[in-house]
């Protein structure tokens, strides 16, 4: 165990002294104020509180924005090590690889949560200061469902980073496979659901169908649960018109984004084991 | 002393598709050893190192570290008590050198106290708390050398521990491993050549396309070779004269007399030439140099496998 805290707090330190929490913070924040001071310009003076605003904005942000810096933050850990020539060094002391892997998870998540945790808590906190019914205890409630779900978006993408660095012999190849791989899960695999409705033309294909396709995209499981967070978030979103019977509860939510984080971190151990090095 | 040897290599063999990378080799080193592994490029050095280390399995044969099997779970203990320095290590540039030494130290478990000490071995106190973004070249080949010393290891193995080093560092890490050995810890070492090494290593084992072709002392080698010892002798034209007729056949005469003779009858030929009692004016004996011994190795073992 003590292994696992040692390779913890060195990716956390390095995380610090490279500048790229302070950077992606002040991006995070930057873009969520600028998201929240807009979004809510619209709204004028509705019930509609301006929390729930920033929710879904901030959801629809972190779809983007969260997968990609993880797998930033991921691909480069075991092809990078093994291209600098510390990855046999390392695997030479005490660790197991299955440590390895582990320690970096950790490490990664935990510069990740803070992050999202300040970034986006800056933003909350002066969306709630500037509004005039202040702090409504609903959306509060929303809003750390936002950050939890976050991070836990922000864990699996980084799992599935760890499973293309281990996986690639060249660092190159990991950066581009992991472009790929956000393209496909933020963009394509949505825009194929749509095709796929528009070609229908809503007949043969129901709602069951979509909506367990949809389930298959951790970012869609991500949105659906963000979305549909609060009445007031649902109501923003367009999710209001959903029927109750095609909701998924939030707990299957969060059980299908844990298993989008365990599937991946069993294959990147997997496939390092396998590694030659 | 004749306990388990630290390494021991019984027939290994390990194959990359078509490719036999090492090929039935027989080693053993003892502690209070220093052994060199030497070979070109892709003569299964590198490979036989991480087999050593736990790192890929044999095909074939069997391994044995510290009386344990390098892949087997109970190896994790015997890990601490290696001391390993990669081929080319690059660190990690944002950290300082006592930084990395101690997350490796971390790792091993083992005390992070002694950091000073290990610092001063190599020559690198006055850096140790500068980044390894401002370290040269050798620099960081040292701190390498020092993240190898890490807990007074019994178990040291080095992957071409002098590249990049200047004459002085080099003769550094010599005095390094000398003391390591003394001080009852095995040593492993790999190098390109035969000349890198002096003769401040107690036996070699030159490798050649995955073979074991020689293993034993430097002048050991040069013997079993049957390299001939180079003799000229300056003298006076008659004295030429007749040292070519007394050695006849094995003279050549231009303008010096050469004459070459196994190493082992180098004695009783420099009596014979005494018993003559003519005037010379010099005599160089030059024994075969390491170059010429690895050329040799090398070549034998490769003609024989065409």
């Amino acid at each position: 165990m003590s292994e696992i805290w040692t390779l913890v707090t060195k990716e956390a330190r390095d995380g610090f002294r490279n500048r790229w929490v302070i950077m992606i913070t002040l991006i995070m924040a930057g873009l969520a104020l600028g998201l929240s001071l807009l979004g809510s310009t619209p709204t004028g003076t509705t019930s509609v509180s301006p929390l729930a605003v920033t929710v879904v904005s901030l959801s629809s942000l972190s779809i983007f924005f969260i997968p990609l810096i993880a797998l930033l933050l991921a691909y480069d850990s075991v092809v990078g090590e093994a291209e600098r020539g510390t990855l046999t060094l390392l695997l030479t002391h005490p660790v197991s690889r299955v440590q390895v892997i582990l320690g970096k998870f950790i490490g990664h998540l935990f510069l990740l949560a803070i992050a999202i945790v300040v970034g986006y808590g800056i933003a909350g906190l002066a969306i709630a200061f500037s509004a005039e019914d202040g702090f409504a205890a609903r959306e509060w409630q929303s809003f750390l469902k936002l950050l939890l779900s976050s991070i836990l978006l922000g864990a699996v993408f980084l799992g599935i980073g760890y499973v293309i660095s281990a996986g690639a012999r060249e660092r190159a190849t990991a950066a581009a496979i992991s472009i790929g791989v956000w393209l496909l899960f933020v963009l394509l695999y949505d825009m194929g659901l749509l095709a796929l409705l528009a070609s229908d033309g809503g007949m043969a294909i129901n709602g069951d169908v979509v909506k367990w396709l949809m389930l298959f995209n951790p970012a869609d499981s991500y949105r659906m649960y963000n979305l549909t967070s609060s009445n007031d978030t649902a109501l923003l979103s367009g999710m209001a018109g959903l029927s109750a019977e095609h909701r998924v509860s939030d707990i299957s939510l969060i059980l299908i984004l844990l298993a989008w984080v365990a599937a991946p971190l069993i294959a990147a151990c997997a496939i390092f084991n396998r590694r030659q090095v | 002393m004749n306990s388990v040897p630290n390494i021991m290599l019984a027939t290994v063999t390990k194959k990359y598709g078509a490719l036999t990378a090492v090929d039935g080799v027989d080693l053993a080193v003892q502690a209070g050893e220093c052994l060199a592994l030497v070979g070109h490029n892709g003569a299964g050095k590198s490979t036989l190192i991480k087999m050593v280390l736990g790192l890929i399995a044999p095909d074939g044969g069997q391994v044995r570290v510290m009386g344990q099997d390098p892949l087997s779970p109970g190896f994790k203990e015997v890990r601490r008590t290696i001391g390993f320095l990669p081929e080319q290590v690059l660190f990690q540039n944002n950290m300082t050198g006592r930084e990395t030494l101690e997350f490796y130290a971390r790792l091993k478990g083992v005390s992070r106290k002694d950091q000073n000490d290990l610092f001063r071995r190599v020559d690198l106190l006055a850096a140790a708390e500068n980044r390894i973004s401002t370290y040269s070249k050798g620099m960081r080949q040292r701190l390498g050398l020092a993240q190898a010393l890490i807990g007074t290891p019994a178990l040291l193995i080095l992957d071409e521990p002098t590249s990049g080093l200047d004459p002085a560092s080099r003769r550094n890490v010599y005095g390094i491993l000398n003391e390591m050995k003394l001080a009852g810890c095995a040593v492993l070492i790999s190098s390109h050549a035969l000349t890198e090494l002096d003769d401040r290593i107690d036996r070699v084992a030159i490798l050649n396309r995955g073979r074991l072709a020689a293993l034993g002392t430097i002048p050991d080698l040069r013997r079993n070779m049957g390299l001939p010892t180079e003799i000229r002798i300056q003298a006076p034209a008659e004295s030429l004269q007749l040292v070519a007729q007394h050695f006849k056949g094995k003279c050549r005469l231009n303008g010096v007399a050469q004459l070459d003779c196994a190493t082992h009858e180098k004695l009783a030929f420099l009596k014979d030439l005494m018993a003559l009692d003519i005037p010379l004016d010099n005599i160089e004996v030059r024994d075969p140099s390491l170059e010429q011994v690895f050329l040799a190795y090398s070549g034998q073992e490769g003609q024989g496998d065409e």
